[in-house]
Formats: structure tokens, sequence, C-alpha cells
């Protein structure tokens, strides 16, 4: 007798991927509102409004389905989740006003979390740690700043190394900078 | 006379520093007044540090915002990222007080706190609340007869509408209305609200894609026979100026568009120096100059 066990679990009305994804979201962003990720009916509005979708396996109604539908791993993994531009455009579209591009953040810092990440965005996260800036400070564009008038160093955490330690205080008080120390250590 | 703080990010001050000058001496000249946020940070950006930990960046965006509530003012800035993280940071921590709690916190740890008694205005609504068009249209020395403009607007000055609130993200007119109060025009193109492929961390994550969007883009403004591309972001001015000569290296693809930012754009328009606008700082030269005939 062949076995009758389902191949996708679908924990009555919400997976819990898509427990997950609310409950963690709701730190953010109002919680009603992400319920609505539960509402999508697949119509495709988000997959023909987006400009990565064209070009690229990044498709965001399929991954909204497998929200719903529990695969959090596949979803986690798939490398094309870090094709979204965050534009925008299918969460203005969605017919049911799912937060789309909200959700495809949250997911992405649940990636990030389980070290589905790309070395240059880790590269740009310790500049953040160690300069308060995303991007760093280089000669040229120093020589830049001279021959446009304004100060040679921008009077930003470069300038002031008490405002940097207040950013590094608070990137280890929300445990932001061990994530980040720990995914560089495992390479 | 409005009074802001000036929120620079990291692109403008670190790549672009003529967007800076720009800025500084565009709202000198409308008698807007520009406080240093001494000591701001990145901002953090929307789509790259709000993809890795929204927890973080909810906590150093309310730190910047905190920046400018110690010194009484709004923030501005020129870029639509720094635009998207504070002006969303402040949405949230205004509406929801339990989640101000939460990051105060954190804050105290640092000696501050945000009541988010003051936000965030984009340089565009200094231009049409604090200015106004007709005081634009009335400054301006040097008209842009005949300057073809193919106007961007970004992502994230528009969208998402419901916090932003400035109205239509799929027929929007506040820059065209700006434009033509200098006396160029704009045109329309295909591609006008097609995003410029660098946000969410696509450009540093995957170039490849993020430059594949934008020579879409450019292919579409060289189409409508533009003389430039103009945008109020200080990254997507990055996306499509560097942009081109990542396009022109790694896919052998010319499209020698020049690209302005709407403060140098308004700054020609009412008679400044072209050079401390910085626009002369591009990889691609402002060839619209001679048209203009202030080259």
């Amino acid at each position: 007798m062949s076995s009758t066990k389902p191949l996708i679990k679908i924990n009555e009305e919400t997976s819990d991927f898509a427990s997950e994804i609310i409950e963690r979201g709701a730190k953010i962003f109002p919680k009603e509102e992400l319920k609505r990720l539960l509402t999508c009916i697949q119509c495709g509005t988000c997959y023909g409004s987006c400009p990565s979708g064209r070009i690229t396996a990044y498709h965001v109604r399929m991954i909204m389905r497998k929200a719903q539908l529990g695969l959090k791993e596949e979803v986690l993994r798939d490398e094309n989740l870090w094709n979204c531009t965050t534009c925008y455009t299918c969460q203005e579209r969605c017919p049911r006003e799912v937060e789309t591009t909200d959700i495809i953040r949250l997911i992405r810092n649940m990636a990030f979390e389980a070290g589905y990440v790309k070395k240059p965005h880790l590269i740009v996260s310790r500049n953040f740690i160690q300069t308060g800036h995303s991007i760093p400070l280089r000669d040229e564009d120093k020589e830049k700043r001279k021959r446009v008038g304004v100060s040679e160093i921008p009077p930003t955490t470069l300038t002031f190394p008490e405002a940097l330690k207040e950013v590094q205080t608070l990137v280890e008080a929300t445990g932001f900078k061990e994530k980040v120390l720990k995914l560089l250590e495992e390479g | 006379m409005a009074k802001y703080a000036f929120f620079l990010g990291c692109i403008a001050p670190l790549r672009y520093p003529g967007l800076e000058a720009a800025t500084k001496k565009v709202m000198q000249h409308f008698g807007i007044e520009l406080l240093d946020l001494n000591g701001a940070s990145c901002c953090p950006a929307p789509g790259v540090f709000g993809s890795f930990d929204l927890w973080n960046w909810l906590v150093i965006a309310a730190r910047n915002l905190s920046l400018g509530e110690s010194l009484g003012a709004d923030l501005t800035t020129i870029c639509n990222g720094c635009y998207a993280t504070l002006q969303e940071a402040w949405h949230i921590l205004k509406e929801d007080p339990g989640k101000r709690r939460s990051v105060n916190e954190i804050l105290s740890k640092i000696n501050r706190t945000y009541n988010a008694k003051t936000g965030i205005k984009h340089v565009i609504e200094v231009f049409t609340n604090d200015i106004g068009i007709d005081k634009i249209k009335s400054s301006v020395k040097n008209p842009l007869e005949g300057l073809k403009v193919a106007i961007h607007y970004g992502c994230h000055f528009l969208k998402p509408r419901k916090i932003r609130g400035h109205g239509s993200s799929e027929k929007p007119h506040i820059l065209e209305d700006i434009v033509k109060a200098l006396g160029a025009e704009p045109i329309y193109y295909k591609e006008k609200l097609l995003c410029c492929g660098a946000g969410g961390g696509v450009r540093a994550g995957n170039l490849d894609t993020a430059l594949e969007i934008t020579a879409r883009k450019l292919k579409s403004v060289k189409e409508a026979g533009a003389d430039c591309i103009l945008h109020p972001c200080s990254f997507c001015h990055f996306q499509f100026d560097r942009g081109q000569v990542e396009l022109r290296e790694r896919k052998g693809l010319e499209f020698n568009i020049p690209v302005i930012h709407l403060v140098q754009l308004i700054g020609l328009a009412v008679g400044i120096d072209p050079k401390s606008l910085g626009l002369y700082e591009n990889e691609i030269p402002p060839t619209y100059l001679d048209k203009l005939g202030l080259g």
C-alpha cells in the first residue's frame, strides 16, 4: 500500500514559516498588515511588475506561495532572494495589499541569520561596524571633496570618534555585530 | 527662515561630494539654513541593512533621527535611500509608542532618546513646500531652454505611498513641475518608472542584475533623445554615472548620457557656477552645458 503522507504540510491556515515571518516582523511593522500574506491569491501582479523578475529567477509570487506553504529552507537558501531591488512596485500594485517588499526584507533577515549571505554584503556590514559608513573614504574622494570646496572629511562618524563609539555600542546591543563577525569567521 | 540639519548619508560625501557642495550652495541661495548633523552615520541603507537585520536598522536610524531632535530641526536629505530609512523609521516610531520604548531602551546605553518630535524631509519637499515653485521660477537666471530632460524619480521618494504620502507613484508630477519652472522640457520615455537597479543590496551583491536593469533604463532614455537624466537621489546618481562606465567595461555598451541631480539642475538655472556644483566631477561629462551655452 502506498504512503498517503502529504508532500507539503499545510498547518491549517498558516504555515510555521508564515507565522514566523509575521511574528518576527511585528517587532518592526504592524502585525495586522503583515498577516495579509495569508490572503495572497497568486494573481502574479507582483511578478509582472518586478524589474528583477523579468531577467532573473527571482519570482515574488512563488516566494509568497512558498511562505504560505512553509517551505522555509527552500526559500532561504535560494540566492535569487537577493535580486530584489526593494523598488516596492509589487507592494504598491498588490490587489490584496500584501506587504511583499517588507516580507522579502523579513525573509532576508532570516536568510542572513541562517548564514545564506553574500560576501560583499558582509564587507558592507564590516565597513559600517568599523567606520559608521557603508563604504570607505579613499584618498581620491578626499581630493574630490577639496576640489568642490567641502571639508576634506565629512562631519560624520569619520570626524567624531565619540559618535563612532556610540554606533559601535548600538551594533553590539542589537546583536548585529556578533552576527556579522560570526559570518565573517565562517567565511 | 526654514532650518534643516543636512543628513549626508554615504554616497554623496564619499563618492559624489559635488552633490553635497551643490546642496549647500543652492540652499544658501534660497535662504534655507542648513546645519551640520555632526556625528551622523550611514542611515542605514534600507534595502541593505534592512535586509540583514531590521531591528538593528531601526535602532541606528533612530540614533540619526535623535541627532536632529537634539538640534531642534528636521533632517533633510538628497538621497532616496536615506529618505526611505529615516522617513520609515520616523513613521514607525511616531505611530507606535511600544516600539519607541523598545528603541529608547537601547538608545539609553548611549544617553540618547528619540521622541519622534522631529523627522526628515526630502530635499524635493524643501523645494516645493518651503521655497515653492513660484519662487524657484522667479529665481531663474539661466533659463534651461531647449534642454530635454529624462526625469527619474527613483523608487523610495514615492513608495510605499501609504507612509510617504506624496501621491501617485504611477503618474507623479512634482519633478516635472520643477523642471518646467526652470525652463527645461521634461520628455516622456518608456522606462520612466523603472528602478535604477542598484537598491536592495543588488548593486553590491549582484552587479550584473543591477546593470541589466540600468541598461534597460538608459537605452530607453537614449531612444527618447534626452540631453540628460535628472533624479533626486545620490544612490541613483552613482548607479547611472558609475554604471555607464561599468556597462562600457563589462558589456561594451556605450550610452554617454550625462547624469544630474535635482539640486545641481536648480543650481545651474539660478546662476551658480557649474564647477562649484560638481558638474565636472561625474564620469560622464556634462555635454548639456554646451547646448545651453554655459560650458
